[in-house]
């Protein structure tokens, strides 16, 4: 019905600059999809695009199965949340939510009927006679939603919709943003720049990288097999731990020690020369106090002693921090563009900064030394100049890809 | 014990010190408060010798019988003055005249200006150069520009009289008028054009965005979200434009002289203040002016309302 597909789409700007490029998506009917990315990436210009507020360039985006590459914004049948919520600040909240049904000359009593069915879903009745500059910031946020519900449109397109509230908020918010969305059951797209907001709220993430898809799945699917280092790196909270190592006969060699190899991985290093230089990636919860860590799961990994130079307890975690001598000097250009991304580049350091994430019981200080444990079968080894990550299986590859 | 009893003292010793403060500054305050007047000091007394005076004196002269051909006359005959002019059809005439220049004048000035400002703000490129040609009219010293439009519709000399068979239309009523209102126009556009930019610069490009998504076709966002957004920056725009057109007198003075009709209130102040000498009447015709301008600034400030939109007036 309202499937929305974007079949090779580019954006290309007069001055020849490639904002996106052969973009492609079928967003099934219903479906709550994300297009997250560093800024810059992209994913707002592949949002206006299929608003109807930018040119496409080449390719083509279908609405419903309909070619509506140009058709006006309006014949699109879909309603957009902004950044700024674009509020009309001479109407009031009432007329705000209308506007478009009066627009497009609704009779009075239609409109009203479902600006309250909206103010209700909201909890904005009482709030209808206010213009929006009287209104907080969260009360804005959801006269914007409301701007859209009314509408009834065949797809929700949001960019960047919590960005302007404060934390807290933006928390409740986005609970609130799934509620409505499970209980229209319209289509959203859904534009931000923040991770956890993708992986919280999406069915399927779409990650972006300077205008180029990078991987499409369900948090999960992103979270446990990214495709590439860009992905791994983006995807997570904190950060995947990169680490240079080498892919040897057997096994590889890394700064914590030498893992066993894995049958792919195995496979991988036979394809190749030994003493390959690759980046190892490993999430700070498959670290461990390897005190807590019982035998039988001691051998599915590796034991390290290592200095913990800052511990941070939530409560529930403890995380630590610790810095590994760098074996080789492995760099991409991936991780050089996340940690810019990300503020790392500037705090600067030498060596290879790890996270580990460990269990609350945990007994390690700061400054002391500790043994901890890495679980080898959540290792991910990814291939300096491509980004590729080559321990995913043949078969892992192409349902990423597509 | 002690130490109640020092509370006590404090709160005594306290007390006397807030009272003093809520009626008298401190000696910090009061220094800053002195360097403030002193530094608007030489300010103050300028206006007072260049505005206070003369319009004080103004006042005081229409008061008067005062007529410079006949210095011996000269009597205080309070509004006499202003009973002899509000009777006289010479009055009433130049204020029609100035009310038709004003009226069409500022209304066509808008509508232009507005489409003027709407090219600057699209316009994707050389928008400094673009910006800086339109606004030559403005710069162009009026009484030159009036000079060039009255030779321009000179007969047998001007192209633009040429064009409508030599012609003389700057001696007829009406096409004399019709030509103040143009060279009004063309003086006064880009103007206006630049303070309706400043304004439509305010509209955020996410609302037009929101619009076009809503529905609202080029028109239906011009009439509901630019213009009620734009109406400060409109007002503010009239507001300068009708005060400066209804005090309209260089055009006149080169065009026609005021002759056949076409004279404003203001020409008709100056003929009487410089060419008749009568410094009673001609004040009094300042003074007018004067309150006819204050009427208009009135209505504009209270009568249409100034407040930028999203302000709730008296609503919670």
């Amino acid at each position: 019905m309202s499937e929305i597909v974007l079949d090779h789409i580019t954006k290309r700007y007069p001055d020849g600059a490639l904002a996106v490029s052969d973009f492609n998506l079928a967003i099934k009917d219903g479906e709550f999809v994300i297009l997250v990315g560093p800024s810059g990436c992209g994913k707002s210009t592949t949002l206006n695009m299929i608003a109807g507020l930018e040119d496409i360039s080449d390719g083509e985006l279908r609405i419903g199965g309909k070619v509506v590459n140009n058709a006006a914004p309006k014949d699109r049948d879909i309603a957009m949340v902004f950044q700024s919520y674009a509020l009309y600040p001479h109407m009031t909240v009432r007329e705000n939510m209308g506007f478009a049904l009066k627009l497009a000359k609704a009779p009075k009593d239609v409109i009203n009927a479902k600006v309250m069915e909206a103010a209700e879903i909201l909890d904005l009745t009482q709030h209808l006679d206010r213009k929006p500059a009287n209104l907080s910031g969260g009360q804005r946020q959801r006269v914007a939603m409301g701007r859209a519900i009314v509408r009834d449109p065949a797809a929700f397109l949001m960019d960047e919709p919590l960005s302007n509230l404060d934390a807290k908020l933006r928390v409740q918010m986005r609970t609130q943003v799934s509620r409505i969305q499970r209980r229209l059951g319209t289509t959203m797209v859904y534009v931000t720049h923040d991770q956890t907001e993708a992986l919280t709220l999406g069915d399927r993430i779409a990650v972006m990288r300077s205008g180029l898809l990078q991987q499409v799945g369900s948090p999960q699917d992103l979270y446990e097999r990214p495709i590439n280092l860009f992905v791994a790196g983006f995807i997570g909270s904190p950060a995947m731990n990169f680490l240079s190592g080498t892919l040897e006969e057997g096994k590889l060699r890394t700064s914590l020690g030498d893992f066993p190899l894995s049958d792919q991985l195995r496979r991988e290093a036979e394809s190749v020369k030994a003493g390959r230089q690759v980046i190892v990636g490993i999430r700070p919860e498959n670290f461990e106090d390897a005190t807590l860590v019982s035998p039988d799961l001691r051998d599915k990994g590796i034991t390290f002693r290592t200095t913990i130079d800052v511990v941070e307890s939530l409560g529930s975690d403890v995380f630590v921090y610790f810095t590994r001598g760098r074996e080789t000097g492995v760099t991409a250009t991936e991780l050089e563009e996340l940690a810019r991304d990300s503020g790392r580049s500037e705090t600067g350091g030498s060596g290879d900064s790890v996270v580990a994430r460990l269990d609350a019981a945990s007994r390690v200080r700061e400054g002391g030394e500790a043994e901890l444990w890495a679980d080898a079968r959540a290792l991910h080894v990814f291939d300096p100049s491509t980004g590729r990550n080559l321990s995913l299986s043949a078969a892992d590859g192409p349902a990423a890809a597509q | 014990m002690s130490t109640t009893t020092q509370a006590v003292t404090g709160t005594e010793a306290g007390e006397p010190a807030r009272k003093k403060g809520r009626t008298q500054l401190s000696e910090g305050a009061r220094a800053e408060r002195r360097l403030g007047f002193l530094l608007c000091g030489p300010a103050v007394l300028v206006m007072i010798a260049v505005t206070a005076y003369p319009v004080g004196y103004a006042i005081f002269l229409s008061l008067e019988r005062y007529n410079l051909a006949l210095p011996q006359a000269t009597k205080f005959i309070g509004f006499g003055n202003y009973g002899a002019v509000l009777s006289s059809p010479y009055w009433w005439h130049a204020l029609l005249v100035t009310v038709v220049i004003t009226v069409f004048s500022v209304a066509i000035t808008l509508v232009l200006g507005m489409l003027l400002a709407m090219v600057l703000h699209r316009t994707p490129f050389g928008r400094g150069t673009v910006r800086t040609a339109s606004l030559i009219p403005y710069g162009i010293v009026t009484v030159a520009a009036a000079y060039s439009w009255q030779y321009a519709w000179t007969p047998s000399q001007g192209y633009l009289s040429a064009l409508f068979n030599n012609s003389a239309p700057l001696t007829s009523q009406t096409e004399a008028i019709i030509i103040i209102i143009i060279a009004e126009i063309w003086k006064t556009t880009p103007f206006m054009g630049l303070l309706l930019l400043a304004g439509l610069s305010l509209v955020p490009e996410d609302l037009q965005k929101a619009a076009r998504v809503d529905g609202a076709t080029g028109w239906q966002r011009f009439t509901r979200i630019t213009l009620p957004l734009m109406k400060p920056a409109i007002l503010v725009a009239l507001l300068f434009r009708t005060l400066d057109s209804f005090r309209i007198f260089d055009n006149i003075f080169i065009l026609t002289s005021g002759n056949n009709g076409t004279g404003a209130v203001s020409n008709l102040g100056y003929d009487n203040l410089f060419s008749a000498l009568n410094l009673g009447i001609g004040s009094t015709i300042s003074i007018l002016i004067f309150i006819c301008v204050a009427i208009i600034a009135t209505i504009f400030i209270l009568g249409f309302g100034t407040a930028a939109p999203g302000s709730d007036l008296g609503k919670g």
